[in-house]
């Protein structure tokens, strides 16, 4: 263990960070693309199912044939693989955020806007508020996920942990498996924990005292 | 911002539905050439079974829902013309799920609306203040959440909520229809005054006769998205329409519409033993001698009911005090004379009191009731009214109460 990381210590600290770069930004396009577009979805009912129903066929194509899918159109590098695994992270996002904003009792949708709030008032003040932890756990499962499947993204020249689970697969050698492996596990679990913290943070208050 | 104050004539027709329909998606009609016209100050209560579109008539009016066909129009404006979002917030909106933000303080829910015209900081603050301080709750609840309190003080929040922003109409839907027998009668006697003090315009759906007739100064009932009848409750229990009417009041309230519609007034003794604080112990006691009472009402020169004191307040504090003014006792329960029987006997009886003081609009003193005169009314609609003259019956009574037990 110590001679590991003697002699990749340094090497580990990069492939870290570019796994953790990697995921960052696939989660970030994630959210930016799949939250918005989950609440507009609860405007438009009809088009709910197909956009869900794309993003769950999506979901099952293999992420190996994502990334190697990527090369002809992206090329190889970070990039490419920012796109796969932002097409990973839509699916729980984009569904959670549907679901929850969809759920919050018709009844506080009705008073708000009886009372005179704008629809984006009715959103911005109500809705995703409400929704906010059922968002905040589809979030978590996406960047579960994307930090998994991270290591994949090796294959197209992504860097990040990927690099020393392959060259270990390779070169048969454990040591630098498990290098690569348990960082990657140990950075999903810490990546939940962290936003499960956010996410009590974000909920309301009332639903907090209960929990 | 298109938010004008509107002045406008007491008389006029505040608010007027004119061949208003409301045709769903597959040709199903709500609401069905609806022409209806409310005045300013009105209390207005829709009745019907459900699925009359009474809801339906009322969305209308903050365009929750579109009509279909017809004109509504507020002080003249049509409606259809206005920005819904700035209508709406000049509109009262209370729903019988409350709906209060749960994820707001108390603070926040009240002064939604004025938050939403931006009114500044420190006068919602006041508002808030003001408006919780109106519904009896304590200053404390501001800062709490809507889940912690009771469903009846939710329900408090939820009407005050529809003042917050000074709105003068006011839309009710069931409001109380969740709550149980206790919490929804004294939450109908607040609403009753709110909009008596404050001069607001309430339209309330309901489907509980009583409410509507104890609450109402005009009930509009609806069947099949048609008004059958649009009256005072007086008018309506005394003339039905046809039978459906007469079968939606129901055989009971019809055998007691008259005792129903009798107002304290009526049957109150108008010459009350009164007193002026200033006046001394040893004058109290020689005015209930004189008169034979064991009670004085105590009022000042102006007219206005101060409080009362009795033979045992003053025996106990012969010796200590020597104006009526320092032993009246200030918590005194009296009722308005324009208040209806059939809403007072039961409160005064179950009391145990023995008079009950009736003061005006203004609060100034007018009469007395007496619990005699009551329990005879209360007979007189079971077993029917022997054509004994009110005032005779109040008279005689009179003589028996005031005698010193």
């Amino acid at each position: 263990m110590i001679q590991f990381l003697q002699t990749y210590g340094s090497e580990l600290m990069v492939k870290i960070g570019e796994h953790l770069y990697i995921s960052f930004f696939a989660l970030l396009l994630g959210v930016v693309v799949a939250v918005p577009l989950g609440i507009l979805l609860t405007r438009f009912h009809k088009a709910a199912s197909f956009f869900i129903g794309l993003a769950s066929i999506l979901q099952t194509v293999p992420s190996l044939a994502i990334l190697a899918l990527m090369i002809p159109v992206l090329g190889i590098g970070k990039f490419p693989a920012i796109v796969a695994l932002f097409v990973y992270s839509l699916l729980p996002i984009l569904r959670n955020t549907y679901l929850g904003v969809k759920n919050v009792d018709p009844n506080l949708k009705d008073a708000a806007k009886g009372m005179g709030m704008t629809t984006m008032q009715q959103i911005i003040m109500v809705e995703v508020p409400l929704a906010m932890p059922v968002i905040m756990s589809g979030i978590r499962l996406g960047a579960v996920y994307v930090i998994a499947w991270a290591t994949l993204a090796s294959y197209i020249g992504a860097g990040g942990l990927g690099d020393f689970i392959f060259n270990g697969l390779n070169l048969y050698q454990t040591d630098l498996i498990l290098g690569g492996a348990i960082p990657v596990t140990l950075l999903a679990m810490l990546t939940d924990f962290l936003l499960g913290i956010l996410e009590t943070k974000l909920s309301p208050v009332f639903l907090r005292t209960e929990k | 911002m298109r938010h004008k104050k509107i002045m406008i004539d007491e008389v006029m027709n505040l608010l007027k539905l004119e061949h208003v329909s409301k045709v769903y998606k597959g040709g199903k009609k709500a609401v069905d050439d609806v022409t209806l016209s409310f005045n300013k100050g009105e209390f207005i209560a829709f009745i019907g079974t459900s699925g009359s579109g009474k809801t339906t008539t009322m969305r209308m009016i903050n365009r929750m829902i579109e009509p279909t066909s017809g004109k509504i129009t507020l002080d003249g404006e049509d409606l259809s013309q206005k920005d819904p979002v700035h209508l709406r917030r000049g509109i009262g909106y209370v729903i019988q799920q409350i709906g209060l933000l749960p994820h707001l303080t108390i603070r926040d829910n009240i002064v939604l609306v004025p938050k939403l015209l931006k009114w500044p900081d420190e006068k919602r603050q006041e508002i808030a203040k003001n408006l919780i301080e109106l519904v009896d709750l304590p200053e404390e609840f501001l800062d709490r959440y809507p889940g912690e309190l009771s469903g009846g003080q939710q329900q408090r929040i939820g009407v005050v909520r529809a003042l917050a922003a000074d709105q003068d109409i006011i839309l009710m839907d069931e409001p109380f229809g969740a709550l149980d027998p206790i919490t929804r009668d004294s939450l109908q006697d607040l609403v009753k005054d709110l909009q008596q003090r404050l001069g607001k315009t309430i339209i309330f759906v309901t489907h509980d006769m009583d409410e509507a007739i104890k609450l109402a100064d005009r009930i509009v009932i609806m069947r099949e998205g048609k008004v059958v009848q649009f009256d005072t409750p007086e008018n309506i229990l005394r003339e039905p329409a046809d039978k459906f009417v007469e079968e939606f009041i129901g055989e009971d309230r019809l055998l007691q519409a008259r005792p129903n519609v009798t107002t304290v007034e009526q049957i109150m003794l108008k010459t009350p033993v009164s007193i002026s604080p200033a006046k001394s112990l040893n004058e109290a006691i020689k005015l209930m001698r004189d008169k034979r009472v064991d009670t004085l009402l105590v009022v000042d020169d102006a007219g206005f009911l101060k409080g009362f004191i009795d033979v045992e307040s003053i025996d106990y504090n012969k010796n200590k005090a020597t104006s009526v003014a320092d032993i009246m006792n200030k918590q005194v329960f009296f009722v308005r004379k324009d208040s209806l029987i059939r809403d007072t006997v039961q409160r005064i009886l179950k009391r145990g009191i023995k008079n009950v003081p009736v003061v005006d609009e203004n609060s100034k003193l007018v009469g007395i009731v007496t619990r005699t005169s009551l329990v005879d009314m209360v007979y007189d609609s079971i077993w029917g009214d022997d054509s004994e003259d009110e005032s005779d019956a109040a008279e005689v009574h009179s003589t028996t109460t005031e005698k010193v037990e």
